[in-house]
């Protein structure tokens, strides 16, 4: 393994190593000395094309504590504006002789596209609305061990979400039934080709469902007519005080963030104790850290 | 040079001798002609596109008038028609007549400019339509092409004004609602799964919906550019049948590449329209077969490397083209139009659209000697390294296609000849 820039590049024996490995970062987490040599020597750039607070702080932290030197680079705004072609950007940093390039890029496909530019390691942090893997790692791993069988919803703005396709795949390979909810002009085109059921209907769901996957809905969407209000949007797909009281006692409500409290997600919800919102951001580091491992411990 | 072209067989089949004197064809060979040897070739007339971008003025780094000149004699063209979107943007008279004479200059295609339908195509006023027509250039064809002309009032004028002289709008028909400026593939589970802004087909359709109805409100001629879908193709046929003045084109990468050629982003299978998925591709096919669609346009679109180096809704859109084009139609459809059928399909219909009198003429005796000797059985795998244009952004590299063309001749001027 080489490179992460889909799910699709892990077999579902990588994805569980990666997962495996994670509890164990995590214990490193909770040391006094969060410091493991594994990493020492190698170099990892940080190259953030869009806002991030929590996959940059974390993927940073990550490779710190694996003893890894790693920058940050924030180029906002795209390289078009700038002048310079993507692939020049990512040739300029690649020539510095870096082990890694951890990059969020608002086109989809760019990550993949640098695969074939640079010589370094390309881990995808989010590119455009195609996958965002260290997320579904991180959302795999704080829904537990064991997912075979087990009925996750992912609900909310699929259309343009980055989230929802790698966990889609990444949750197929661990065995989990996926159900899709979204109103029809936020699903994607062809999502009925995706190994998941397709709802519209959320309260249908609800009852069955072991992990509510709650994604965020951009308030902005309201003008291109993606939906007509917030009241109406709730009233359909939030989840709300009263659709919380008919998740399973057992079932687990996860948001890969940021969250819109009082839009698809009321405060009672985030906060339940049935909430891992938090063990997802706590996994971040963990996950980061096992996949980093993956990735650059291997080679020479 | 007078020339003597041996053996060559017509469209029709006929095997014949061709005497070319001064740019004409003969009735009996000129003393001291070179000879041609055509035997087992095709010839045709010279192939004329509807739809080039060669880039100059502007981004002479990506073509000029003469590559693209070149690139077209390589692939069996004696006419282009030049693109108004350069910069500065073709919409004046003098801009038309600069483009025209760059042609003249080059000498080895008749470059015939198209204008502007709106002011730097801003899409708010009407570019001096009428001037353009009247100048050194004689522009006959108006686009706006790049970029819809969505405001169906403004369309309407255009299709009045241009109505006297006999002008005709050619429309890039894509509704920017439906599919806006990041939209760049087909709407399909491909697009769905690599997260690219959709592009859907009832975007191009209902655009072509309107002008239809506009056309024929007006009773005014309307090309449609680089028909993609099977939608749009039956909103034609439709027209067609009511007798509206309307002509359709597709592109050669709309003939044979599907959408499934950008799922590892490579940018250099960005264009839009978008590449379209096997019943759009078969329905343009059936269409250019059976009329509906009239012609072939290459929509050649050269870039810089450094345009096409971006993540893909970044990247510019657009392919080559006029060196493969014929190679892509005789590939996908030369057993059902038959050599007549791409002789008109791509030479006499595109002329009489453009207003070409002197190019998709018949190949008999006191008509232009403008032809094109073709191979039908060569085929070669496309290197995008042996091409005339400045560019590289060739989809076709690496498939093995025909290799028809063997030489271009314009008005008795041998353009291109096999190596």
């Amino acid at each position: 393994m080489k490179h992460l820039t889909s799910i699709n590049d892990l077999t579902r024996d990588d994805a569980l190593s990666i997962l495996e490995l994670a509890t164990e970062m995590h214990d490193v987490q909770n040391r006094e000395v969060k410091k493991l040599p594994a990493l020492r020597g190698r170099t990892i750039i940080n190259l953030f094309f869009e806002d991030s607070t929590r996959t940059r702080s974390s993927f940073e932290l990550a490779a710190k504590w694996l003893s890894a030197d790693s920058i940050n680079i924030s180029a906002k705004g795209s390289s078009v504006s700038k002048g310079e072609s993507l692939r020049d950007t990512l040739l300029t940093l690649d020539a510095m002789g870096i082990d890694a390039i951890v990059m969020r890029h608002a086109g989809s496909g760019s990550v993949h596209q640098a695969r074939g530019w640079v010589r370094a390691s390309m881990i995808n942090a989010g590119d455009g609305t195609h996958e965002h893997p260290t997320q579904a790692l991180l959302d795999a791993y704080s829904m537990g061990t064991d997912l075979e069988g087990k009925l996750v919803s992912i609900t909310g703005d699929l259309l343009h979400s980055r989230v929802v396709r790698s966990n889609v795949l990444l949750l197929e390979k661990l065995g989990a039934k996926v159900v899709l909810v979204a109103p029809p002009t936020l699903m994607p085109p062809g999502v009925e080709h995706w190994a998941a059921e397709i709802s519209h209907d959320f309260d249908a769901v609800l009852p069955d469902v072991d992990v509510c996957m709650m994604l965020r809905v951009q308030r902005e969407r309201m003008q291109g007519g993606f939906f007509p209000s917030e009241r109406e949007y709730i009233a359909l797909y939030g989840l709300t005080p009263s659709r919380l009281a008919r998740l399973k006692p057992d079932a687990k409500i996860a948001h890969p963030g940021p969250m819109n409290r009082g839009l698809e997600i009321s405060s009672s919800a985030a906060d339940d104790a049935r909430s891992i919102v938090l063990n997802q951001v706590s996994a971040g580091v963990a996950v980061r850290m096992s996949v980093l491992y993956h990735l650059l411990a291997g080679e020479s | 040079m007078n020339h003597v072209i041996s053996g060559a067989a017509l469209p029709d089949g006929t095997r014949t001798d061709l005497f070319v004197r001064d740019g004409v064809l003969v009735d009996e060979a000129p003393a001291g002609a070179e000879r041609i040897d055509a035997e087992g070739l095709v010839v045709l007339p010279g192939l004329v596109d509807p739809h080039t971008h060669l880039r100059e003025p502007g981004r002479e780094d990506a073509e000029t008038v003469a590559s693209g000149s070149a690139a077209a004699a390589r692939g069996g063209y004696t006419a282009v028609c030049a693109m108004a979107n350069t910069r500065p943007v073709t919409d004046t008279a003098e801009k038309a007549e600069h483009v025209f004479d760059l042609g003249v200059s080059a000498g080895l295609v008749e470059v015939a400019p198209i204008g502007a339908i709106t002011k730097g195509l801003a899409g708010a006023e009407l570019a001096e339509l009428a001037l353009m027509h009247r100048s050194r250039a004689k522009v006959n064809m108006f686009s706006d092409d790049g970029a819809c002309l969505m405001d169906a009032q403004l369309m309407r004028r255009a299709l009045e004004w241009v109505k006297p002289f006999g002008g005709v709008i050619a429309q890039h028909s894509q509704d920017t609602n439906l599919a806006g400026a990041s939209a760049c593939c087909h709407e399909s589970e491909i697009s769905g799964r690599l997260g690219l802004d959709p592009w859907p087909p009832v975007a191009e359709a209902a655009i072509i919906a309107r002008d239809v109805m506009l056309a024929e409100a007006t009773g005014s001629r309307l090309h449609v550019c680089h028909i993609s879908t099977a939608e749009g193709v039956e909103v034609v046929r439709w027209a067609k049948s009511r007798g509206i003045r309307v002509t359709a084109e597709v592109t050669p990468h709309h003939l044979l590449l599907g959408t499934e050629r950008v799922e590892g982003y490579d940018t250099t299978f960005k264009v839009n329209p978008p590449l379209r998925t096997s019943e759009h591709i078969t329905a343009v096919r059936e269409a250019l077969a059976d009329g509906t669609i009239d012609m072939v346009g290459t929509d050649h679109a050269p870039h810089a490397p450094q345009d096409k180096d971006h993540a893909f809704v970044d990247a510019r859109p657009g392919m080559l083209g006029l060196e493969q084009a014929l190679a892509v139609v005789m590939e996908v459809l030369l057993d059902e139009l038959g050599w007549e059928g791409v002789a008109d399909r791509m030479s006499h219909a595109p002329a009489k659209l453009a207003g070409l009198v002197a190019q998709g003429r018949p190949l008999s005796v006191g008509e232009p000697a403008s032809l094109v000797l073709v191979d039908p059985a060569s085929r070669a795998v496309v290197d995008r390294a042996a091409s005339s244009s400045l560019s590289r952004n060739n989809p076709y590299h690496g498939l093995e296609l025909p290799d028809p063309v063997q030489l271009t001749m314009w008005r008795g001027k041998v353009t291109y000849q096999r190596g």
